[in-house]
C-alpha cells in the first residue's frame, strides 16, 4: 500500500505512524459498510431509523462501560437488539416515527444515566470515553481492534451484497415483491439488523451522534447522481471510502481538526457538490436547451 | 432544610416549568404533524450555536437561538409537503444537516480548547446555576412564541390534519408550516439551555405523543401534554435532587413510562371494547 502511494509524496508520511495505519484499515472497512447500507437506508426512507440506532449506540457503549465489560460488546449488542426489536414492531419492518422518536429519546436518558454512574465510578482517568463514543476515536485503534472492525465492515458489505436484489425488489415494490413470493418481512428485519451493525461499527470511527452523515450523506449523493441502483449501490460506497479518505488525510495535514469533522464535512460537501450537479443537469445547463429545459441528460448524470 | 429553601432549585424549577410548557405545545403539532425527525434535528443543532457563540466569546443563548431559528427556517424551505413522495430524499437532507451541525459542534469545541465539561453540560444540561436573568429571558422569549402559536393555533390544526382541503380552503399551509418550524426552533433553543442539546427532543416528544394516545381532541390533548411535561419535569427534579443521577435521566424514564402505560391502558379499552360488542353482537344473534 505505502509503495504504490509513493508516487503522490505526501501519502507516505501518513502511513508512516502505526496509528493512521490503523484508522485507514478500519475506516476503509467501517465505510465500505456505511456506503453500502446507507444507499439502502436512504432508499428505503430510513435515515430517521438510522438517527435513532446510533443514539441506541451511545446508550450500548456506555451500559457496556459502566458495567466494566467491553465497550464493543454493548455497542454491538444494543443496536443489533434494538434494530430488531424495531423491525418485529413495525409492519413489513418499518415502524412509526412517533414510536421510534419516543423510544430513542428515553434511550439518550438512559445513556446520560450510563454516563454517569461510568463517571462517577471510574476514578477521573475516563472522563473522555463519553466524548469519544459520541464523537469517535478512529485514531486510537489498536491494530487488533483496527483488524475487527474492517473484518466486521468487509462481512456487513457482504450482507448487504448478498441480498441486494431481493431487497432492491422488496424496496421498491412491496406488493409486487410480495407477490412474487419475496419475504418481505425477513428481509426488513434482516436489513434493519445490518444497519445496526453499521451503526455500532461506524460509531468507533466518527461516533454516535456523526455517524448518520456517514451513513446518509454518500448515499444521497449516489441517488443525486444515478438512478440506476448497482451503480448507485457502489457509487454510494466509493463515496463514503473517498470521504474516510480524504478526512483522514485531511486531519492528518491539519491537526487542531478532529478526524470526526473532517470525514464528515468532507461526505456533506460530496453531497451537496452531487445536488448541485443534479440541479444543473435538471435545469439544462449541460444540455443547453432553449429555454433552460433539458433536452437530454447525460450519460453519468442520470443512469 | 427543604429543597424549596435554595434559591438554585427555585429557579431550576422555574425554568423547567417555562421549557416545559413550551415543549408541551409546540411537541403536540411536532407529533400531530409527524415532524419528529425535523424536531430532533432542531433540538441538536443548537449544540453547534452554543459552542460556536462560546468560540468567539458571545453568550451561549445567542447560539441557541441563532442556529435553531435558522435552521429551523432551512428546513422549512428544504422540506417538500408533508407526504409527497421526496421524502426520502429530504430525510437525507435533514440527516446530513443534522450530522454537520453536530460536527462543526465538535470541531468549535476542539478549537476552543475547553474543558470537557463544558462539552458535557452543552449535550446533557444543567439545571444547576440558573440565575434569576436566565428565568426572566426565558419566559421572555416563551410568552410571544406562546401567543403566536395561539394566534396560529385554528389554521395550522386545520393545515396539519388535511392539508389539501386547507389549501383548497384558502388557508396558506406552507408559510404556516414556516411559521412553525420556527416557533419549533425557539422552543428547541429555549429548552436546550436547561436540558442540553441531546435531551430537549424527550421533552419535545415523548409527553405530547402520549397526550396524543390518550386523547384526539386538540385543547384537552395540549392541556395534558404540558400538564405532563410539567409534572415530569418538576418530578425529574426533585429525583436528581435526592440522588446523585443527572436529571435528564429521570425525566425521559418518567415520560416514557407515562407513554408505555398510555399505549398499554389503550390497547387493553380496545380489547374490552371488542370484547363488549362481540358480546352484544352475539345476544342479539
Amino acid at each position: 500500500m505505502t509503495g504504490t502511494l509513493a508516487v503522490l509524496g505526501w501519502v507516505p508520511p501518513v502511513f508512516g505512524h502505526p496509528f493512521m495505519r490503523n484508522a485507514f484499515l478500519a475506516g476503509t472497512g467501517i465505510a465500505a459498510c456505511c456506503g453500502a447500507v446507507g444507499y439502502f437506508v436512504v432508499l428505503r426512507a430510513q435515515v430517521f431509523t438510522g438517527d435513532a440506532l446510533s443514539h441506541v449506540a451511545f446508550t450500548g457503549a456506555l451500559a457496556a462501560l459502566a458495567a466494566g465489560a467491553d465497550l464493543r460488546l454493548g455497542l454491538f449488542g444494543a443496536t443489533v437488539a434494538v434494530a430488531v426489536g424495531m423491525g418485529m414492531l413495525g409492519r413489513s419492518g418499518r415502524a412509526d416515527d412517533v414510536v421510534i422518536g419516543s423510544v430513542f429519546a428515553w434511550m439518550l436518558g438512559l445513556g446520560v444515566l450510563f454516563l454517569s454512574i461510568y463517571t462517577s465510578n471510574s476514578s477521573g482517568a475516563n472522563g473522555t470515553a463519553g466524548v469519544s463514543v459520541l464523537f469517535g476515536s478512529i485514531l486510537g485503534l489498536s491494530a487488533g481492534a483496527a483488524r475487527a472492525a474492517a473484518l466486521i465492515g468487509a462481512m456487513v458489505f457482504a450482507g448487504v451484497i448478498l441480498i441486494a436484489r431481493p431487497l432492491l425488489f422488496a424496496s421498491l415494490d412491496e406488493a409486487v415483491a410480495a407477490a412474487r413470493g419475496v419475504p418481505i418481512r425477513a428481509l426488513g428485519i434482516g436489513f434493519l439488523a445490518l444497519v445496526g451493525l453499521t451503526a455500532a461499527e461506524t460509531t468507533q470511527a466518527v461516533g454516535a451522534l456523526l455517524l448518520l452523515g456517514l451513513l446518509a450523506a454518500p448515499a444521497a449523493a449516489a441517488h443525486q447522481l444515478t438512478t440506476h441502483p448497482f451503480r448507485g449501490l457502489a457509487l454510494a460506497t466509493a463515496l463514503a471510502i473517498g470521504a474516510m479518505w480524504v478526512g483522514l488525510a485531511t486531519s492528518y495535514a491539519v491537526p487542531s481538526v478532529p478526524p470526526s469533522f473532517a470525514i464528515i464535512a468532507t461526505a456533506v460537501v460530496m453531497y451537496a457538490g452531487a445536488s448541485a450537479l443534479h440541479g444543473a443537469a435538471r435545469r439544462g445547463f449541460f444540455a443547453g436547451g432553449p429555454n433552460g429545459e433539458s433536452l437530454a441528460i447525460p450519460e453519468g448524470i442520470h443512469g | 432544610m427543604t429543597l424549596f429553601d435554595y434559591p438554585f432549585m427555585i429557579n431550576a424549577l422555574r425554568a423547567g416549568t417555562i421549557v416545559a410548557v413550551m415543549s408541551g405545545a409546540m411537541g403536540w403539532f411536532m407529533v400531530l404533524r409527524r415532524q419528529t425527525f425535523a424536531g430532533h434535528t432542531l433540538s441538536l443543532v443548537g449544540f453547534p450555536g452554543a459552542a460556536g457563540a462560546i468560540l468567539i466569546g458571545l453568550s451561549p443563548a445567542f447560539g441557541y437561538f441563532g442556529f435553531c431559528i435558522a435552521a429551523g427556517v432551512v428546513i422549512a424551505m428544504a422540506s417538500p409537503p408533508v407526504g409527497s413522495a421526496l421524502y426520502s430524499e429530504e430525510s437525507a437532507v435533514i440527516g446530513s444537516v443534522q450530522a454537520f451541525a453536530l460536527a462543526c459542534g465538535f470541531l468549535f469545541v476542539n478549537l476552543y480548547h475547553g474543558n470537557l465539561n463544558g462539552l458535557t453540560n452543552l449535550l446533557f444540561g444543567s439545571f444547576l446555576g440558573i440565575t434569576n436573568g436566565q428565568v426572566l429571558s426565558l419566559l421572555a422569549v416563551a410568552a410571544p412564541s406562546l401567543v403566536a402559536l395561539g394566534l396560529i393555533a385554528r389554521p395550522l390544526l386545520f393545515a396539519s390534519v388535511d392539508p389539501e382541503v386547507a389549501t383548497a380552503a384558502g388557508v396558506p399551509v406552507r408559510l404556516l408550516a414556516v411559521v412553525f418550524l420556527l416557533l419549533l426552533g425557539v422552543a428547541a433553543a429555549e429548552a436546550s439551555q436547561i436540558t442540553g442539546s441531546l435531551l430537549v427532543f424527550a421533552l419535545l416528544v415523548l409527553p405530547p405523543a402520549t397526550a396524543q394516545v390518550i386523547t384526539g381532541r386538540p385543547v384537552l390533548g395540549m392541556g395534558l401534554s404540558v400538564g405532563l411535561g410539567v409534572s415530569v419535569t418538576w418530578a425529574g427534579l426533585v429525583m436528581a435532587y435526592y440522588t446523585p443521577y443527572p436529571t435528564g435521566a429521570f425525566i425521559t424514564t418518567l415520560s416514557f413510562g407515562a407513554y408505555v402505560a398510555a399505549r398499554g391502558v389503550r390497547v387493553l379499552n380496545e380489547r374490552a371494547r371488542s370484547h363488549t360488542a362481540g358480546v352484544a353482537e352475539g345476544a342479539l344473534t
